[in-house]
């Protein structure tokens, strides 16, 4: 087979594609040629295409078990159903960037296709920079992370398998999420850097960016509650966020870009803060870059991150210089420094929007800092850990501020709002809020200060959006009125309301927990809160790759009424000997019930078990499916599908003005 | 236990050759059960708030509630024998500062060294505050009617970009 | 102008951010420092590995600066490392005193009898509670002491005879440490 060459092959012309992509172009914009400006588009399908075939070739050598491929002798093996050998391609540090490179070309063809509207240099320019980009990550890979070389001597008869950690469908699906997201902020970043190369940054750029930047979003919304999905089930601790380095490193650039997605509202919408929002889009994907870097150089300890190879962190950290040092000094010498004639006041829904902007970056910073913190301090001789109760404190006053602003904001109008208005809205959110917010508490259990506080925020939120919404409905009452908003209102209201249901979900779950570690054998039943765990017998089985120990429990309640079955299991991966615990879990809109299976204790079929229940811990991922999902609405609003007769918006326009709505974070 | 013991053992070492590829996640990751008895609910609602804010030295990144690296189950072993001998939470993260130094703490202590940790989030949003209200008071100055702030070139560029948005109309 | 200005800062910021990887990169992040660095050995009673009748406590080793070598049967780096150890204490004079840590006594005799016994004595942590106050946190691991009995230094992972000459000798050999 010469299948691993010719990927190989594919590859190197995709490589050379792109060389030409991020030059010619640009300098075609540069010198106003029109010719060289329209070879974008052809570069940008031929790109695709070579990346195409690298990957199929790379795929297809998973498939047919080529151990020849040292790549795939160390992620593969036989024993694998082929969905998972398929799933093994991005399942290590070579073949996952090659699908950061697969995607990366394919948002450079969505951009290339979809951009018929626009004037022939922004396009030129945007593909050119998105090109600069892709050679660096291609000769990232040909140079230090090649899949396709091969083990010329020693080829192994079968290959050492694939983690089995992730030898499941929550983390088939994950990597390829979080890369459409992180890789979609390149297109923001494009424009930004487009625009600050032609020096036209106006409201016409915003709106090119904003429907990209939102996908994106969304992309990388599902991407992380995927991950923290996985994470809760498949690692068998119950927990869904460890702010773990490689976490924060896609927290990150998901705070930046929700705070993009909103400074862009108002940049096409009032014509303000064109400065901040290009920073914004600098700041969005250059943290997408550094995450890459945190997880791939070794740099940090994780749980989850690539073998460290500092050669390989060398490279990435040339591959920021170029892209964050190159922008951000674009940015400081050519970003705007004159101030918009645009006024608006204090109490205008711009204010509150670049409160909650301000409130989020300094999120994102924090993050940043915390994470990088254990390294500076290593560098002045001291080693300190930052975790858990550091992030859980300081986000316990940023989220509380970011929703109080937004509650403010959703209540408050474009330019100037009366000051009557928001006398009169504000304390009726906080009137009904207050109730709430020990009445749920109280029914759940212990009335303690972070289940007070969570519950008045989802509340506050909630009204401020209903509000919202009837303000919005007029006098056409609730259902005509709602039918007659735009689809890029009804997105802003199903983000906000996804962020309620986050919010009640993490309260709710990290204050309402019960777990207890128990010694159990077949026949003891345990009770833990409303329920009845019994544990009925183990089993011994053979899975097509591990041999595994799986308990049989039933749980009732206390009343005797059987609820279900749940079947941990404990398992042993024969060709890598590693050890993996599957959850039991029951899962439940208002409850999971989790059991994991710990260690065998000494005795016939003793076992150490950790009983959960966990209250409302599925509103978490369902609300970041709302987010993502009122992303996705927001996309779909008319004015983006029928772009050319489209005239750019003007800087200005009148609150009442409905024709124009739009994303998460505004009405009109 | 022994076996395990080797395996992981053995797995580490081939992790500083650098031998294995992709994630490092695989050295046996499964849920680290044991099963105390506490004299009171509050001693064991407390073995749980410590150990997880307590670091495990060994592993890549897990509280030791987490993990069941040997080391970490010996800390567990630990906490639990000094909550039953009443030792208060501090005395307890103290005895492990003692031994493995502060890299221990998931919540890192408050001196001059942390300081920057602490306090700069307060401080950014302090000045994201303040810029704010300079923003603001720009804001008010420039309405008054004839603007010096902008020099030529500025102006220049302005007026370039409002033309721009003109012509589109 | 000042505005100008101040467009610089991210710029400035992330130089900094990069300077400290370009620093940082290749450091091993999951090597601990010694806690009790400069401190006195921590105090202990521990059985003799070849004789459980014979006691020993942190006075008994004062006088001569020695390593502290934590070391187990279950450990295949121990392993590895123990013809250099044997050879430090044979051809070097080397005082290397043994923590058999977290072992089965049988088992760690044998392994002295079929490898070699380069430890002065050897101190039997059946429960790892000596090693758990040291900070010893995996195996092995290698401590230097003074004559006073401070602790100077730890080695993680594998002695060599490069981690020997460059690292350990000088500081057993140091100012506080006198001859060998």
């Amino acid at each position: 087979m010469i299948l691993p060459e010719l990927g190989h092959w594919a590859l190197i012309l995709a490589f050379g594609i792109a060389i030409l992509l991020a030059t010619v172009p640009l300098i075609g914009a540069w010198l106003g040629d029109r010719l060289w400006m329209g070879v974008a588009r052809p570069f940008a399908v031929a790109q695709m295409l070579m990346i195409s075939a690298a990957f199929a070739a790379l795929s297809l050598s998973f498939l047919t078990d080529d151990f020849s491929v040292k790549y795939v002798a160390g992620n593969s093996n036989t024993l694998l159903p082929w969905y998972y050998k398929l799933s093994a391609v991005w399942g290590g540090h070579e073949g996952s960037l090659l699908l950061w490179a697969l995607i990366l070309s394919g948002w450079t063809l969505a951009v290339a296709l979809l951009s018929r509207s626009l004037p022939e240099e922004m396009v030129a320019r945007v593909l050119g920079v998105m090109g600069i980009v892709n050679v660096g990550f291609l000769s990232f890979i040909l140079f230090t992370s090649n899949p396709f070389l091969r083990l010329l001597t020693n080829t192994p008869t079968d290959g050492g398998d694939l983690n089995p950690l992730l030898q499941d469908i929550g983390l088939i699906m994950h990597p390829p999420l979080l890369y459409m997201g992180y890789v979609g902020f390149s297109v923001a970043f494009a424009f930004a850097i487009a625009a600050l190369l032609g020096g036209q940054l106006d409201a016409a750029w915003a709106r090119w960016s904003r429907p990209w930047t939102t996908v994106a979003w969304a992309f990388l919304t599902v991407g992380i509650a995927l991950g923290s999905w996985w994470a809760y089930y498949e690692l068998g601790w119950g927990g869904w966020w460890f702010w773990d380095p490689v976490e924060n490193a896609s927290l990150m650039p998901w705070l930046a870009g929700t705070a993009l997605m909103h400074s862009l509202a108002v940049t096409e919408k009032r014509g303000l803060f064109k400065s901040w929002t290009v920073l914004l889009a600098i700041f969005a994907f250059s943290l997408s870059l550094l995450g890459t870097f945190l997880v791939r150089s070794g740099i940090l300890t994780s749980v989850h991150a690539f073998a460290a190879d500092p050669a390989r962190g060398e490279f990435v950290l040339m591959l920021l210089l170029i892209t964050i040092g190159g922008s951000l000094t674009l940015y400081a010498l050519r970003a705007p420094a004159v101030k918009s004639r645009i006024s608006f006041s204090e109490r205008s829904r711009e204010t509150f929007m670049l409160v909650n902007n301000i409130i989020l970056v300094v999120a994102t910073l924090t993050v940043l800092g915390g994470t990088l913190f254990p390294l500076a301090a290593e560098y002045f001789g001291k080693e300190v850990s930052v975790g858990a109760p550091y992030f859980n404190l300081m986000f316990m006053v940023l989220a509380p501020a970011l929703v109080i602003f937004l509650g403010v904001g959703l209540s408050s109008q474009w330019k100037d709002t009366r000051p009557g208005v928001l006398l009169k809205q504000v304390p009726l959110l906080a009137v009904v809020s207050v109730p709430v917010a020990f009445v749920i508490p109280l029914w759940m259990g212990e009335l303690t200060f972070s289940a007070v506080l969570g519950m008045f925020l989802a509340s506050w939120l909630i009204m401020a959006t209903v509000r919202d919404v009837q303000h919005k409905c007029g006098s056409r009452g609730w259902r005509v009125g709602w039918l007659k908003t735009t689809r890029s209102f009804k997105g802003m209201v199903l983000g906000h309301l996804g962020l309620a249901v986050l919010i009640i979900g993490a309260t709710l779950v990290s204050n309402y927990t019960v777990e207890k570690d128990v010694r159990m054998t077949p026949g003891d039943a345990h009770t833990l809160g409303d329920w009845v765990f019994r544990f009925d017998k183990m089993d011994h089985l053979q899975g097509p790759n591990y041999l595994s120990d799986q308990g049989h429990f039933t749980v009732e309640t206390t009343e005797g009424k059987v609820v279900g079955q749940l079947h941990p299991e404990k398992r042993r991966y024969v060709v890598s000997g590693n050890m993996m615990t599957e959850a039991g879990i029951m899962a439940g809109l208002w409850r999971d019930l989790y059991i994991s299976l710990g260690e065998k204790l000494p005795g016939d079929e003793v076992w150490a078990v950790r009983l959960h229940v966990k209250p409302f811990v599925r509103w978490l991922w369902l609300g970041g499916l709302l987010m993502a999902l009122g992303g996705t609405l927001a996309v779909m609003d008319k004015r983006y599908r029928f772009r050319r007769s489209k005239p750019a918006p003007q800087p200005e326009v009148s609150s009442s003005d409905a024709s124009s709505a739009a994303l998460p974070g505004e009405t009109s | 236990m022994m076996a395990a013991w080797l395996m992981r053992a053995a797995a580490m070492q081939l992790m500083r050759v650098g031998l294995i590829l992709g994630f490092t996640l695989a050295l046996s990751v499964h849920a680290a059960v044991e099963v105390y008895d506490f004299t009171s609910d509050e001693g064991y609602a407390r073995y749980q708030s410590l150990t997880y804010e307590l670091r495990c030295p060994k592993c890549q990144n897990q509280n030791i509630a987490d993990s069941n690296a040997d080391i970490a189950k010996d800390l567990r072993r630990e906490v639990h024998r000094l909550i039953e001998e009443g030792q208060s939470d501090d005395q307890i993260v103290d005895y492990m500062v003692t031994r493995y130094g502060d890299f221990v703490r998931y919540k890192p202590p408050f001196n001059t060294a942390t300081l920057i940790l602490w306090v700069g989030p307060a401080v950014l949003a302090l000045c994201g505050v303040g810029g704010l209200f300079w923003l603001g008071r720009r804001r008010r100055q420039r309405q008054i009617p004839n603007e010096t702030s902008l020099s030529q070139d500025e102006q220049a560029r302005l007026d370039d970009l409002l033309s721009d948005h003109e012509s589109k109309k | 102008m000042m505005r100008r200005l101040v467009l610089f800062v991210p710029l400035v910021l992330f130089a900094v951010m990069a300077l400290l990887f370009k620093v940082m990169i290749g450091h091993d992040p999951t090597e601990l420092d010694l806690a009790r660095k400069g401190q006195a050995l921590p105090d202990f009673t521990l059985t003799d590995l070849q004789n459980p009748e014979q006691r020993w406590t942190q006075a008994d080793l004062l006088g001569k600066p020695y390593l502290l070598n934590v070391w187990a049967t279950w450990c295949p780096s121990c392993r590895a490392e123990h013809p250099v150890l044997v050879d430090l204490a044979q051809r070097e004079g080397v005082r290397i005193v043994g923590l058999n840590y977290k072992d089965d006594r049988a088992a760690a005799q044998q392994w002295l009898v079929k490898l070699g016994d380069p430890y002065a004595l050897t101190l039997f942590d059946e429960e790892g509670r000596f090693g758990l106050d040291l900070g010893v946190y995996g195996a092995p691991e290698t401590y230097v002491v003074d004559a006073q009995g401070t602790l100077l230094y730890r080695h993680v992972g594998v002695v060599t005879q490069d981690v020997w000459r460059n690292t350990l000798a000088p500081l057993l050999n140091g100012p506080a440490g006198g001859s060998q």
